[in-house]
C-alpha cells in the first residue's frame, strides 16, 4: 500500500465520513482502492488538474465549534441530561457529578489506548457506583483493510446501567423536531462508523457492555443556539458499514491487478497519475459529485468515453445492454442494434414517436398526423 | 423519466445543446413576477447574508445585513424585504372579480352555490433554484411566530411591524409551491429543465448558469463547454466566474473575500462606539460607512449575476405559447392566493408548526389530486408530453377507419368506431377511454380488436340528447383521433370531518382555553446572546 502511495507520503487517515461515503458507491474500486492506500485524492484530484469544489466556509466551522462547545459545557451537564431524556439507562445525572476522565496521551494510538481504558473503567464504574460518564472526543481506532483508521467522534456517554451511546452534534438546525432528511442521514451513517469502532473495544471487555443501536443526535432547536436531541436508529447503517468494511479487504486484490510499479505520489507529473488512476476502474455516477473528491475526473473521463451513465443510474438502467451515447442514438435511428431487442424496439419507437411529436423529418408513423395537424391530440 | 426525455437528453450530450422536452410552457408566467435572489450564511439557520428582489429586470433593490449574526441588523433586512414583498402582493388583494362556489349551507346542510370573490390576478415569486423554495419556506418560519412590540409590548426582542405577515406570506407560498402545478412560487431551475433536456444529470442541472448555458448556446457553439466553465471556471483569485444560484455561498468567497470585509464592519463598528469627541466619531462613521459599502458590494457580485440569470430563463420561457390548461391551473393558485388573503383579514392566527390530522390529510389529498390533474392536463396540452404516455401504453392515437351506428337497449346512439394505431395501449375488457371534445372528456369502453389489430371502441356520451348523435360528436371515417386510458378530469377525494370533529385517534380536537378559543401557538425561544 505504502509503494502505492509514493514514498515519501504519510497515510493519509481514513475520517469518518469517508468511511461513510463508501456506503454511497460501494461498487468503485477506484474509490476503495485509493482509500485504502491512504492517498489524499484531494491533492490528487488538484494534481490531476480536475480540483474538487470541496471546501469548508469559514463562518459554518466557526459555528459549528462554538455550538458543540456550547452543548458540552459544563462537563458534559446539558448533553447527559439530553441523552438520559431521550434514551434512559439510569437515574437523574447530577450536575458535577459525572465522570470525564482526561483522554489527552501522546499520539493516536496512545489515545486510543486512553480512551480504551476510561472506557473499561467506566463500566467497572458504573455496574458499582451507578455513575454517569461523559468522554469528550475519544479515539477509537478501527481495522480498514489492514490498516487501522483512527476515529474521533465528538462523544461517548456510558449510561450508569453500562450501556456506550455515540453522541453526534452537528450544527444544522432541528426546526419544529424535523431536520434535513439528507444531512441527518449522513450524520447517521458517520455514527455507524463510531458504532462498529466501539464494538471492537467492547469485544475486549468480558462480559461485552452494551452498545446502543440509538445514536443521540444533537442540533440546534429552531433558529436559537439551544441544543435539540433526537435518537437516531443507525442498525440499518451499522450493518451496510459492517459489509462494506468487509468487503474492503478485497483491497490487495484489486491491487495485484494493477500493472507494474503504478504509483499514485501526487509529485508525478498529471501524465503519469492519470495513467495510474486510469488503471483502476471506476464506477462513476452523479452521486459521486457530492461525496467523492475525484468525481469531477471521473466524470470527464465518463463524459469522453460517452457513458450513459453520466447522465444518471435511472436512465443508465432503462437502457439495457447499450452503455454509450452513440450507441443508443444509432439504436433509436436505425442505424444499429438487434432489432428484437426490446430495448432497442423501445427507443426506435420512442425516437419515432418523439419525432413525430416535434414535427420533425424522421421515421415517421405513416397514417398518423403530426403535431401541426392535431394538437393537443384533440 | 420517460425513455422520450431519456433519449433528449441523449440527442443534448451528442448535439451539445439543450433539447425541447415541451413543445408548450406548462406554468403561468405572470406579466409582472417578483424576483428574488437570495443568500444565506453558512452554519446559520435562517441568517440572511443580503438578496436581490424586485420586479423590474434592471433595478433590483438590494437588501444586505453587513453582519449576518447581529439581530438587530436581520430584522433590518426582514422590515426591508417587508417593504418589497408586502406592498407587490397587496398590489393583487384588492382587483377582485366575483365567481360561485359550492358551500355547504350549515343550517340545511346541502350543497348550495354562493357568490365570492376571487382576486383577478395573483402575485407570482420566483426564485433561482429548488433550495430557494426551502429558503422561502424556512424565512417564513422564523418570522410568522415573532410578536412586534405592538402585539406583546414585554416580547424580549420585540419584531419590526410588518415581519410577521411577511412570514405568514412566506410560509403560505412556500407551503402552495408543495402542490404540483401550483405557480405561486416557482423555482428557475425547476422551469427550465420541465422545458428542457440538457446533456447533463438531472443532479447537475440544479446550477441555473451550466442550465442556462445548455439552453443559451447559439448556433454553432458547445452549450456542454460553457456549461463546464459556468459550473468550474474560477478567476485568478480563485473565486467561481458564474457563482452559484444560492441561497449557499461559495465557501471560497466566504473565506477569502466575505469574511474579512466583515471583520472590518465589525472593527469599524467598535471604533465608532470608542469613539472620544464629535469629530472623530465623523471620520469613525466615514469608515464605518465605507465598510458597509464593502460588504454590499461584495452581496451584490454574487447576486447580480444569478438575478439576470433569472430574468434570462424568463425570456427563454416565454419564447413558448402557453399551454391551455396552465390557465385552468393557474385560477387555481388564485383561489389560493384569495383564500390566505381572507384568512389573514380575518384575523386569523399564523400557520400552526404542525398540521392537525384533518389539515394534514387534506394537504396529502390535494397533492394528489393535483399531480393526477398535472399529468393528465400536460399531456392533453402538449404531443410530446402525450407521445410519452403513448409510448407506455396509457394512451393511443390513430385514424379511425370504421364508424357504425349503435344503439342501446334504451335505444341512445352507442355508435362503435375502429381506430387503427401503432400504439400499444393496455386495453382490457371495458376499460374505459377518453379523449378531449372541445376540451370536455368523451368517454368510451374498449370492445374487442378487430382481426386486422384495429381497436374497436364504443362511444358512450357527450352526443346530445336526440336519437341521433349531434354532428361533430362521434369520430367519423378518415379522422384522428387520440384516447388516453386516463382520466381528465380529477374527482374530489372522500370528505373529511372538520378540525372540531378529529377522533381522538387522531389527536382529538384542537386545543381551545376556557373562552373556547384557540390556544395560539408559542412565540420561539430566544437566546440574549445571538454571537455564539
Amino acid at each position: 500500500m505504502a509503494e502505492l502511495r509514493g514514498p515519501d507520503t504519510p497515510p493519509r487517515p481514513l475520517d469518518a465520513r469517508a468511511l461513510a461515503a463508501l456506503a454511497a458507491n460501494p461498487g468503485c474500486r477506484r474509490r476503495a482502492l485509493l482509500d485504502g492506500a491512504g492517498v489524499d485524492k484531494a491533492k490528487l484530484a488538484d494534481a490531476l488538474g480536475s480540483p474538487s469544489g470541496f471546501g469548508q466556509s469559514q463562518f459554518a466551522l466557526t459555528r459549528g465549534n462554538a455550538f458543540e462547545a456550547k452543548v458540552k459545557a459544563d462537563g458534559g451537564a446539558e448533553l447527559l441530561r439530553l441523552v438520559r431524556e431521550r434514551l434512559g439507562g439510569g437515574p437523574e445525572p447530577v450536575p458535577g457529578e459525572a465522570r470525564t476522565p482526561d483522554l489527552t496521551a501522546a499520539g493516536p494510538e496512545g489515545r486510543t489506548a486512553r480512551t480504551a481504558l476510561a472506557l473499561r473503567e467506566a463500566t467497572a464504574e458504573a455496574a458499582g457506583a451507578g455513575a454517569w460518564t461523559f468522554l469528550e472526543h475519544p479515539m477509537l481506532a478501527l481495522d480498514v483493510a489492514g490498516t487501522p483508521a483512527f476515529l474521533e467522534p465528538d462523544a461517548v456517554v456510558v449510561h450508569p446501567d453500562g450501556t456506550w451511546t455515540v453522541v453526534e452534534i452537528k450544527s444544522f438546525p432541528m426546526i419544529d423536531g424535523s431536520a434535513d432528511a439528507a444531512k441527518v442521514g449522513a450524520a447517521a451513517r458517520q455514527a455507524a462508523v463510531y458504532v462498529l469502532a466501539l464494538e471492537r473495544v467492547a469485544g475486549h471487555l468480558d462480559p461485552p457492555p452494551r452498545i446502543g443501536h440509538r445514536i443521540l443526535l444533537v442540533c440546534p432547536k429552531d433558529f436559537s443556539n439551544l441544543p435539540a436531541a433526537s435518537a437516531v436508529d443507525v442498525r440499518k447503517q451499522v450493518s451496510v458499514t459492517r459489509r462494506q468494511l468487509d468487503r474492503l479487504t478485497r483491497i490487495e486484490d484489486i491491487a495485484d491487478a494493477l500493472p507494474e510499479g503504478t504509483c499514485f505520489d501526487v509529485t508525478h507529473s498529471a501524465d503519469a497519475l492519470t495513467e495510474a488512476v486510469e488503471s483502476v476502474p471506476a464506477t462513476y455516477a452523479p452521486e459521486c459529485l457530492a461525496a467523492c473528491e475525484l468525481a469531477f475526473h471521473c466524470r470527464d473521463r465518463a463524459r469522453a468515453a460517452g457513458a450513459v451513465t453520466s447522465l444518471g443510474r435511472g436512465l443508465r438502467a432503462e437502457l439495457g445492454g447499450l452503455t454509450t451515447v452513440d450507441e443508443v442514438l444509432a439504436a433509436a435511428h436505425g442505424h444499429a442494434g438487434d432489432p428484437h431487442d426490446p430495448a432497442v424496439i423501445a427507443l426506435r419507437r420512442a425516437a419515432q414517436l418523439r419525432a413525430e411529436a416535434l414535427g420533425l423529418p424522421g421515421p415517421g408513423l405513416g397514417h398518423v398526423a403530426s403535431a401541426e395537424e392535431a394538437p393537443a391530440c384533440r | 423519466m420517460s425513455l422520450i426525455t431519456d433519449l433528449a437528453r441523449l440527442e443534448a450530450v451528442q448535439s451539445g445543446r439543450a433539447q425541447a422536452v415541451a413543445t408548450v410552457r406548462h406554468r403561468h408566467l405572470s406579466q409582472r413576477p417578483l424576483v428574488l435572489v437570495p443568500l444565506i450564511t453558512a452554519g446559520e439557520a435562517g441568517a440572511p447574508l443580503g438578496a436581490l428582489v424586485g420586479t423590474e429586470r434592471t433595478s433590483p433593490r438590494l437588501l444586505v445585513v453587513p453582519q449576518p449574526r447581529d439581530r438587530d441588523l436581520r430584522f433590518a433586512f426582514l422590515a426591508e424585504l417587508a417593504g418589497v414583498v408586502l406592498p407587490y402582493v397587496d398590489g393583487f388583494a384588492s382587483e377582485v372579480e366575483t365567481a360561485e362556489r359550492a358551500e355547504t349551507d350549515p343550517g340545511t346542510g346541502k350543497r348550495v352555490k354562493v357568490e365570492v370573490e376571487l382576486c383577478a390576478d395573483a402575485p407570482q415569486l420566483i426564485v433561482p433554484s429548488r433550495s430557494g423554495i426551502e429558503f422561502v419556506r424556512l424565512l417564513g418560519r422564523s418570522m410568522r411566530f415573532r410578536r412586534t412590540a405592538e402585539q406583546d409590548p414585554e416580547a424580549p426582542y420585540p419584531a419590526p411591524p410588518h415581519v410577521p405577515l411577511l412570514g405568514r406570506w412566506l410560509t403560505h407560498f412556500g407551503e402552495r409551491a408543495r402542490v404540483p402545478g401550483s405557480a405561486l412560487l416557482l423555482a428557475m431551475t425547476d422551469l427550465l429543465s420541465r422545458h428542457w433536456a440538457t446533456g447533463q444529470s438531472t443532479l447537475e442541472d440544479q446550477h441555473l448558469g451550466a442550465l442556462l448555458a445548455w439552453i443559451e448556446a447559439p448556433d454553432g457553439t458547445s452549450g456542454a463547454e460553457a456549461a463546464l466553465r459556468a459550473e468550474l471556471s474560477r478567476d485568478a483569485a480563485g473565486q467561481l466566474v458564474c457563482p452559484p444560484a444560492g441561497p449557499a455561498t461559495d465557501p471560497a468567497f466566504d473565506n477569502q473575500l466575505l469574511a474579512p470585509a466583515i471583520e472590518r464592519y465589525d472593527k469599524a463598528r467598535a471604533a465608532v462606539s470608542a469613539a472620544e469627541d464629535a469629530v472623530e466619531a465623523d471620520i469613525r462613521m466615514g469608515e464605518l460607512a465605507a465598510a458597509e459599502r464593502a460588504v454590499h458590494a461584495l452581496v451584490e457580485s454574487r447576486t447580480r449575476p444569478t438575478w439576470d440569470a433569472v430574468w434570462r430563463g424568463l425570456d427563454a420561457l416565454c419564447t413558448l405559447p402557453e399551454g391551455p390548461r396552465a390557465t385552468e391551473r393557474w385560477t387555481r393558485d388564485r383561489w389560493s392566493f384569495t383564500g390566505h388573503r381572507d384568512r389573514v383579514a380575518a384575523g386569523e392566527p399564523p400557520q400552526p408548526r404542525r398540521d392537525d390530522a384533518v389539515t394534514a390529510a387534506n394537504k396529502l389529498a390535494t397533492r394528489e389530486r393535483e399531480q393526477a390533474r398535472l399529468d393528465a392536463q400536460e399531456a392533453l396540452d402538449d404531443p410530446l408530453v402525450m407521445a410519452g404516455r403513448r409510448l407506455t401504453g396509457e394512451a393511443f392515437a390513430g385514424e379511425v377507419t370504421e364508424s357504425v351506428p349503435a344503439y342501446n337497449e334504451k335505444n341512445r346512439p352507442r355508435p362503435l368506431i375502429t381506430v387503427r394505431t401503432d400504439d400499444a395501449p393496455h386495453l382490457g375488457e371495458r376499460t374505459m377511454v377518453y379523449r378531449s371534445l372541445d376540451g370536455k372528456p368523451q368517454a368510451a369502453e374498449f370492445v374487442s380488436y378487430d382481426e386486422e389489430g384495429g381497436v374497436v371502441l364504443r362511444v358512450l356520451d357527450k352526443m346530445g340528447r336526440g336519437k341521433e348523435p349531434e354532428p361533430g360528436s362521434v369520430p367519423e371515417k378518415g379522422d384522428t383521433v387520440c384516447f388516453t386510458l386516463f382520466e381528465h378530469e380529477q374527482r374530489g377525494g372522500p370528505k373529511l370531518p372538520d378540525p372540531e370533529e378529529t377522533p381522538w385517534t387522531h389527536g382529538g380536537p384542537p386545543r381551545t382555553d376556557e373562552a373556547g378559543a384557540p390556544v395560539p401557538e408559542a412565540p420561539d425561544a430566544m437566546t440574549s446572546e445571538d454571537l455564539l
